[in-house]
């Protein structure tokens, strides 16, 4: 039988939101359970072999791979004896009565009963319509850079990127990092979404960014051998006579992602559709706390945005889970200090979709 | 457009140019960053306290040129490889080129390689003068070219000969 394990607090995902909702908790005295599928924590941050923006503060200026191992160094020094992660293991369901059910290393049940459970996720990828996005060679960005900074494999030889938002644009330029041709990048939006910086750093190494761009179709035999591409009008609509024809051996989508609420939807949350936040995201208060007041959520299964903000929303989310309990000290203090930051790193054009997200999310909306 | 292309314009590039005279006297930082992100750090690389204090951290960095001396600690810290350094008094025809590098192999001291601007087309003949790698600069390389001086505003990047 397996046995119930009691934590006061349980975090499922250790991204950058889950380990900084840890070390939040932890630092106020809360002892903490922290479970993850992967086999180090870390999310995606494992992967970003870029700097990061933000916050000299918030890591900014710092690679993302370096990221876990400051957070985790923290995590010993001020979580000694309160800090445990489960790794290799899999949260499948959270039932009515609170209770957490995990699979760990594919063969053993664990049942966790946490008093306040922290949902930090992450996010999915969106996937793209198109003749041929079944053939092998159509990857996803994550995964190609998965395969490359993780594994140290190269997906192919010559790539075509379709979306040019910042995974796009990153992507890009590690791809050109390890050696691989980009061919172009195409944006279906009549302007980049991306940073201008990354922008730019990928143009002067040669590379065209393709506006008003979009895959037709991608084709060849056993696996990818090119993609036909068009430009698109004002109106989203094909530009007869506008085809082009790329030979590249891979297609890599970069086209946005989407919150993983599936655990969110089981345990009942109030979710509300707002496309600025990347689809269903939960209703919380600015302490992140859901409909339920047992349950938080922090990063990107609460709306799709930077790592910076994803981690001070764990912080967030970490000190008030952690003060419903008791640990109390200084919540104030330390809520109103992360808040100015998180609304700092909103506060420019660049957070204005974010912005009107939140504000459609607290607005008057129908809620599923 | 620069949101349309990446590429930034003459006339944005021309706002942030230091002025013929600062370049008289000696190296000086050229910060090329034209979107308001939220963003900070080189305000924090500065020693000489030439980039100002954002009041906001979506500000456009701005950099007083005078109190600039162009030591180059921005260049690495910039997530953005936006930050070049321009000494226009390194010689009569040449003037040096301080830029970022994130690419392997890196090229050796003394190198020819090809200067290329933000387009990634070929401007000119570049001499790689020196290649620093130090810890402090974290995996961001610091390349100094020697370009003839009249594409010292142009020139953004190179390729190596035969290849990449």
């Amino acid at each position: 039988m397996t046995s119930l394990q009691k934590p006061e607090i349980a975090i499922v995902g250790g991204g950058p939101a889950g380990l900084s909702a840890a070390l939040s908790a932890v630092r106020q005295g809360a002892e903490v359970m922290l479970i993850d599928r992967d086999p180090a924590l870390g999310g995606q941050l494992v992967k970003q072999t870029h700097m990061f923006f933000g916050s000299k503060k918030e890591y900014a200026a710092i690679r993302g791979i370096d990221i876990p191992g400051q957070l985790m160094f923290a995590l010993e020094e001020d979580g000694k004896g309160k800090f445990s992660p489960i790794l290799n293991t899999t949260v499948l369901g959270y039932y009515d009565d609170g209770v957490i059910l995990a699979e760990k290393e594919e063969e053993q049940a664990v049942l966790i009963k946490p008093q306040k459970t922290i949902i930090a996720t992450g996010a999915a990828e969106k996937m793209l319509p198109f003749p041929g996005n079944d053939l092998p060679g159509v990857y996803g960005a994550g995964a190609v850079q998965t395969l490359m900074n993780v594994y140290g494999i190269k997906p192919g030889t010559r790539v075509l990127m379709i979306g040019a938002g910042n995974i796009g644009l990153i992507v890009s330029y590690q791809l050109m990092q390890a050696g691989v041709e980009v061919a172009a990048i195409i944006e279906g939006a009549p302007k980049i979404g991306g940073y201008l910086v990354h922008a730019t750093k990928i143009r002067r190494a040669g590379i065209p960014i393709k506006t008003s761009h979009t895959i037709k179709e991608a084709y060849g035999n056993k696996s990818v051998e090119g993609a036909l591409i068009c430009s698109l009008d004002e109106n989203w609509c094909a530009v007869p006579g506008s085809d082009l024809d790329m030979k590249v051996d891979v297609i890599c989508l970069a086209v946005g992602l989407t919150p993983q609420t599936e655990l969110l939807w089981q345990a009942g949350c109030q979710q509300k559709y707002i496309p600025e936040l990347g689809g269903y995201v939960p209703l919380r208060s600015e302490k992140m706390q859901t409909s339920l007041p047992d349950l938080y959520v922090a990063g990107d299964v609460a709306c799709i945005e930077e790592a910076g903000s994803a981690m001070v929303e764990g912080k967030i989310a970490g000190l008030f889970a952690a003060a419903d309990l008791g640990y109390d000290e200084k919540v104030e203090e330390r809520y109103h200090g992360f808040s100015r930051e998180l609304e700092e790193l909103r506060a420019g054009p660049t957070g204005a979709k974010i912005r009107q997200g939140l504000s459609r999310l607290n607005g008057g909306a129908e809620v599923c | 457009m620069l949101e349309k292309t990446g590429v930034p314009e003459p006339e944005q590039v021309k706002k942030i140019t230091p002025s013929e005279e600062r370049f008289q006297k000696g190296p000086v930082a050229v910060v090329e960053c034209f979107q308001n992100i939220p963003c900070d750090p080189c305000r924090y690389a500065c020693r000489q306290g030439a980039i100002k204090e954002f009041e906001d951290i979506n500000d456009l960095p701005v950099i007083d040129h005078e109190l600039c001396n162009g030591c180059g600690l921005c260049i690495s810290e910039c997530p953005g490889l936006a930050i070049f350094v321009i000494d226009a008094t390194y010689g009569k025809e040449e003037g040096l080129i301080k830029l970022p590098y994130e690419y392997l192999p890196l090229p050796g001291q003394e190198e020819e390689v090809t200067g290329i601007d933000t387009e990634g087309q070929a401007v000119c003949g570049a001499r790689v003068v020196k290649v620093q790698n130090t810890k402090a600069l974290d995996r961001t390389p610091v390349v100094t070219l020697a370009v003839p001086r009249q594409h010292l505003m142009r020139v953004r990047s190179f390729v190596r000969k035969g290849g990449e």
